[in-house]
């Protein structure tokens, strides 16, 4: 490919831009036909140069790292293994001139209005089909308009209240339609996330070149949801995600955060009497406004039929009544159909009376006698693709489409015409892509997004631009392509900061309660807490035995060893037979065994999977985590991630890797005890976390004695390391270790943060102060356990341990361990089902079938 | 004029109790040039909170309703007393060419013309397969008068096919009924409907009834203690015209219309969602008795 070189435009843009050549046949986004920067990239140029190219590529690597930190990635293909993608995102940004983005909004307005109008009356009076605007073969071949989508007698509200755009330039400098997204567009947050990134990485840079802030689209996105419940003050908006399963929970998360609306799945709402409720600890709480990220087709489950976990059986009904309210609404998906595309120039002519500014690649609907020959007449010039998109898919899928010959296509064409289109490839624009330090010349698509406001709508200013080769169709969602750009459009004056927080217009009533949580996420929380605690404890635990291990004294110091090795046996961190005596021949072995077997992430019981367990537990409930504490563990899951092959790893590495591990939980754990509010939120991960310390506690004294090692200096010593309180013992008894001391700081010392009473007397608290039904006088099953199990723990008689034990008879200390050990599980399970049970998925009854 | 008194019960039995449910009815006789609907009544037992009626795209009556009080039994009851004017239909012979209706369907873009043309399409049930196009064009051969080809695609499908209630389930595709020859009426109708459909014609699924209790000296019909299902086909200056394959006859005043659509997806007489209950059993039980004044 020949490449035109860059004409330095001042001596500066050698700097950076110095190398760069464009690609031939392709409008250069930076350069003019001269080779001269154009003149609204003068001044990023000119701030970018003043960094020079060392300062950006690290400001760059920071950046990456810090998209890395926040876990910001996008599944783009749906992956079994739920591996997701880390997002990329460019040193460049694709920069805009405000007279090139005002006259382009005014296009993308005029196409939203259009298209919002063509719904209404597709699913109104139809004006479209009886005028032959629009052939009502189109309408009666399209697989996703469910009949039940029609409105009879609804007129004037709007079905588009967000719609994406895919924008290509052509060669001539002019911007194409290369798609519309009226479903429920994926990549607001992306395209925010990336300017979050920019503006952290460039301050000063997109502040010098007056770059039009994004916080204006958000405000006018929460006024337009807001308005959808107008009767009410404070309407309660939920946003509806497709879950994790989904291509874009990242997004649905982040959105969810920054708007400040509860992210929710379809098993989180039910509708009781036609209104939509949400499922939450505190009961059931009426939901207004539903902004949904999941496509209409499976958003009632009881009319449109799908997956019956993904929607809210009834939502159609209850919108129908007016008594919630969706966007966009049910039923704007049949207009993002490429198939609709060749009708609009001529509704937009007859109908609106004004010529379509924008215009679209040259499509043909197969459906269509002359449009079907014009397509067969071009095959291998035009791509062929699915007519209709329902439920974000195409079928026939396109990549099927792709290495099918001419001869099969037309043959494919002559057998299914209505589902097939032909569409004329546009080629895209080149814009420089920052690689190894210099910027080399790629294809760019742009994603720009609308919102409905007031009568028309609001174009957010900027935008995601996706770098992907020329040679994949252009067909591809923008979001499909690897690395993407914030998008820069430049304003003549200073940019006042807006920001969403002091966006009100109304004074905003305080809150403080946090009842608000479905259980599902309170569940998450649950098990975060359980999980984390779990992964520290196996922490604290191997600790001292990989340091022992490692130590000069090495095998010598066996006894101490022992209770160690029987508690991680106990807790499946290795083998059961290790812990069986005699030990000595076998401690070489466990030395090899440990780094693979604590690191293997394909076996349930080591530490790597306790803490992807955890890891997973926290991408679920990421709008409820802060970022800080969020990337404290994405950072620990990459660290297992990079690890690769543990058999190369030793006992010294492993020893560092747990002294990292205990500071970074420890890390989390101060997070959450500063940071996060205390709602019942807080208090789930809390209750899971005390519980399982809980339990940790008891085994390791239970392992105390089950090792005989219950007098031998060097375990309790060991086990006081376990349980952090080795400081504590020091500075309290000036002596050797003795057992009941030692057993008074782990079990009965309520001045001990590790204390079994301090987690029992925690959990009583939290127990106490779950939400619950007021009126009842007599205190729940949960309640009970809680306090008669810190009773338990206050009534411990540590001298008792005096008391004659032998093999066959436990101690009456042994015995209410034992005691506390069962009834700890049993509380777990009575939270569970007061709280955290997921109602049944709802099912299909078996249709009245003709028998006949 | 014949009046007909009907009843068509189904009940849900749960192993354990329904928390909530969820359903959606096709139970209303829907009003035509030779039907009339002058009773109907609907009984939910648990009372339902919320029971609401709409007239859907197709102008059926659907119930919708909703149960949040825990059940184990749902008893759904629809009492109709319809009336039955007979129907001259016009002599096979005399009907227009099936290409004539088949060429003005898409013409007629009003409100009406578009509510016939749209039932040319394929739907959810019913895609289009070659196999059924074919067995459909040998009865639309060249110029045929279009009834005509119609009452002969009817008795060739009753020939061909054998009735069966166990062979297919409510999810049978009309591909496997069309290959095994097997089914009951729901299945004939689909098969039908997928044979008229890619000639271009408009072909719906009609949901309805059949008299119980015959004439003496009459066979009783196949379907008759059962919710029944034919096809109609729009037949130009004629209008909608039935035909039941599964009987190998055209209706005239033993069948009663209940709803229409594309296919059995569109008017399912009960369908529902519910949470709980276990495994559960469904019974069916109709009677269309003759009434005299």
């Amino acid at each position: 490919m020949t490449r035109v070189p860059a004409k330095p435009a001042s001596p500066l843009a050698n700097n950076i831009f110095g190398n760069y050549s464009s690609l031939t046949g392709a409008y250069d986004e930076l350069l003019d036909s001269a080779g001269a920067i154009r003149p609204s990239w003068r001044p990023f140029a000119e701030a970018v140069d003043g960094l020079g190219r060392e300062e950006l590529s690290r400001r760059w690597q920071q950046a990456q790292e810090e998209v890395r930190e926040n876990g910001i990635t996008y599944n783009a293909y749906e992956d079994v293994n739920g591996n997701t993608r880390p997002w990329e995102l460019d040193a460049i940004p694709l920069v805009i001139s405000p007279e090139e983005w005002m006259e382009l909004a005014v296009g993308l307005r005029q196409r939203a209005e259009l298209l919002d109008r063509v719904l209404r009356d597709l699913f109104g009076p139809q004006t479209l089909l009886q005028r032959g605007l629009l052939p009502a073969d189109w309408l009666f071949s399209h697989p996703g308009v469910h009949r039940e989508f029609h409105r009879h007698g609804v007129r004037d509200s709007r079905f588009l209240h967000l719609y994406a755009v895919d924008l290509a330039r052509a060669p001539d400098g002019r911007w194409w339609i290369a798609g519309d997204r009226t479903d429920a567009p994926l990549g607001i947050g992306y395209a925010l996330e990336n300017r979050v990134v920019m503006s952290r990485m460039l301050p000063k840079v997109i502040r010098e070149c007056r770059v039009e802030r994004l916080a204006s689209f958000f405000i006018a996105l929460r006024t337009t949801l807001s308005e959808l419940a107008s009767h009410r003050a404070s309407p309660r908006i939920v946003i509806l995600s497709h879950g994790p399963t989904g291509p874009n929970y990242f997004e649905d998360a982040y959105l969810a955060r920054y708007l400040g609306y509860t992210l929710v799945e379809g098993g989180d709402l039910t509708v009781r009497d036609d209104h939509v409720f949400m499922k939450t600890l505190a009961g059931l709480l009426p939901v207004d406004v539903i902004f949904r990220r999941l496509s209409d087709e499976y958003c009632d489950p009881l009319e449109l039929g799908g997956d019956p976990a993904l929607g809210v059986p009834g939502l159609l009904q209850a919108t129908r009544l007016g008594n919630v309210a969706v966007a966009n609404s049910l039923g704007s998906s049949i207009v993002e159909s490429p198939s609709l595309i060749p009708f609009l120039p001529r509704i937009s002519r007859e109908w609106m009376g004004e010529e379509l500014l924008l215009p679209s690649s040259a499509t043909w609907w197969c459906g269509q006698k002359q449009a079907q020959a014009e397509v067969r007449s071009r095959l291998g010039k035009v791509s062929v693709r699915a007519a209709f998109r329902v439920g974000r898919m195409e079928t026939p899928p396109p990549e099927s489409l792709w290495s099918k010959s001419a001869e099969e296509l037309s043959r494919l064409i002559e057998s299914r015409p209505r589902d097939l289109i032909g569409q004329e490839r546009v080629s895209r624009s080149c814009s420089p892509v920052w690689r190894g330090g210099e910027c080399v010349s790629q294809h760019v698509a742009l994603r720009v997004f609308l919102v409905a406001a007031e009568d028309s709508y609001h174009v957010m200013p900027g935008g995601l631009v996706c770098v992907a080769d020329s040679s994949a169709p252009l067909d591809l969602s923008v979001l499909a392509g690897d690395v993407s750009k914030d998008t820069w459009v430049l304003s003549h004056t200073p940019v006042p900061p807006v920001t969403l927080l002091s966006s009100g217009r109304h004074a905003v009533p305080l809150r403080r309660s946090g009842a608000e949580l479905p259980s599902r996420v309170a569940d998450n929380l649950f098990w975060l807490g359980r999980r984390l605690e779990r992964a520290q404890n196996a922490c604290r635990l191997l600790r001292p035995v990989v340091s022992r291990l490692t130590s000069e004294s090495g095998s010598e110091t066996l006894p101490d060893l022992a209770a160690l090795v029987h508690c991680l046996a106990q807790h499946g961190l290795i083998e059961p037979g290790f812990a069986v005596e005699p030990m000595r021949s076998l401690l070489p072995t466990i030395g090899q065994v440990l780094p693979t077997s604590m690191l293997d992430a394909t076996q349930p019981g080591s530490l790597r999977s306790m803490f992807t367990a955890a890891h997973n537990n926290a991408a679920l409930v990421r709008d409820r985590l802060s970022l800080d504490s969020w990337r404290v563990l994405h950072r620990v899951q990459r660290e297992f991630e990079t690890i690769g092959d543990a058999s190369l790893f030793g006992l010294p590495e492993l020893l560092d890797l747990l002294n990292d591990l205990i500071g970074d939980l420890a890390a989390f754990d101060g997070l959450i005890g500063e940071s996060m509010t205390r709602t019942p939120a807080w208090r789930f991960l809390e209750l899971g976390r005390r519980l399982e310390r809980s339990l940790h506690t008891i085994g390791l004294v239970q392992s105390l004695f089950a090792a005989a090692s219950a007098n031998d200096t060097r375990a309790l010593e060991a086990a006081l390391e376990v349980a952090d309180s080795i400081m504590t013992y020091r500075s309290r008894y000036l002596a050797g270790v003795n057992l009941a001391p030692v057993l008074d700081l782990l079990l009965t010392d309520e001045t001990n943060p590790r204390s079994l009473v301090y987690q029992l007397e925690a959990i009583s608290e939290h127990v106490e102060n779950l939400p619950r039904d007021e009126s009842q006088p007599l205190r729940g099953a949960d309640q009970r356990i809680a306090l008669s199990m810190l009773h338990s723990a206050r009534m411990l008689d540590l001298d008792a341990l005096q008391e004659y034990r032998t093999a066959t008879k436990p101690s009456a200390l042994e015995r209410a361990l034992g005691r506390l050990s069962t009834q700890l599980p049993k509380l777990s399970d009575l939270i569970g089902h007061r709280y955290l049970i997921h109602a049944d998925v709802p099912r299909q009854m078996s249709e009245s079938r003709r028998t006949t | 004029m014949i009046k007909y008194k009907i009843s068509h019960t189904t009940t849900y039995e749960y192993d354990s109790p329904v928390a909530v449910c969820q359903n959606v009815l096709y139970l209303t006789p829907r009003s035509t040039p030779s039907q009339s609907c002058s009773y109907h009544r609907l009984t939910v037992r648990p009372v339902p909170t919320s029971p609401h009626r709409r007239t859907d795209y197709f102008g059926n009556t659907a119930s919708l309703f909703s149960l949040s009080t825990g059940h184990r039994k749902l008893q759904i009851t629809a009492h109709s007393t319809v009336e039955i004017t007979e129907r001259t239909l016009p002599p096979d012979a005399s009907t227009a060419a099936w290409e004539t209706v088949r060429d003005a369907l898409p013409q007629n873009r009003t409100e009406m013309g578009l509510g016939d043309y749209q039932f040319c399409f394929p739907s959810p049930r019913v895609p289009i397969l070659p196999e059924l196009a074919d067995y459909g064009q040998r009865s639309f051969t060249p110029h045929r008068p279009i009834v005509e080809a119609f009452r002969e695609l009817t008795q060739r499908i009753h020939t061909d096919f054998t009735y069966d209630p166990v062979a297919t389930n409510v999810n049978t595709t009309i591909a496997e009924a069309f290959e095994k020859k097997l089914g009951v009426c729901q299945d004939l109708a689909h098969v039908m409907i997928g044979c008229l459909r890619p000639l271009g014609l408009a072909a719906r699924y009609v949901s309805g009834y059949l008299r119980t209790h015959q004439l003496e000296g009459r066979p009783r019909l196949v379907g008759a203690d059962a919710s029944h299902a034919w096809v109609s086909l729009y037949c130009g200056e004629h209008g909608w015209i039935d035909a039941d394959p599964t009987n190998a006859l055209l209706p005239s005043m033993e069948h009663i219309t209940v709803a229409w659509g594309r296919d059995f997806g569109d008017v399912c007489p009960v369908s529902g969602m519910f949470v709980g209950g276990g495994s559960h059993r469904l019974s069916v039980a109709v009677d269309v008795a003759p009434v005299s004044d």
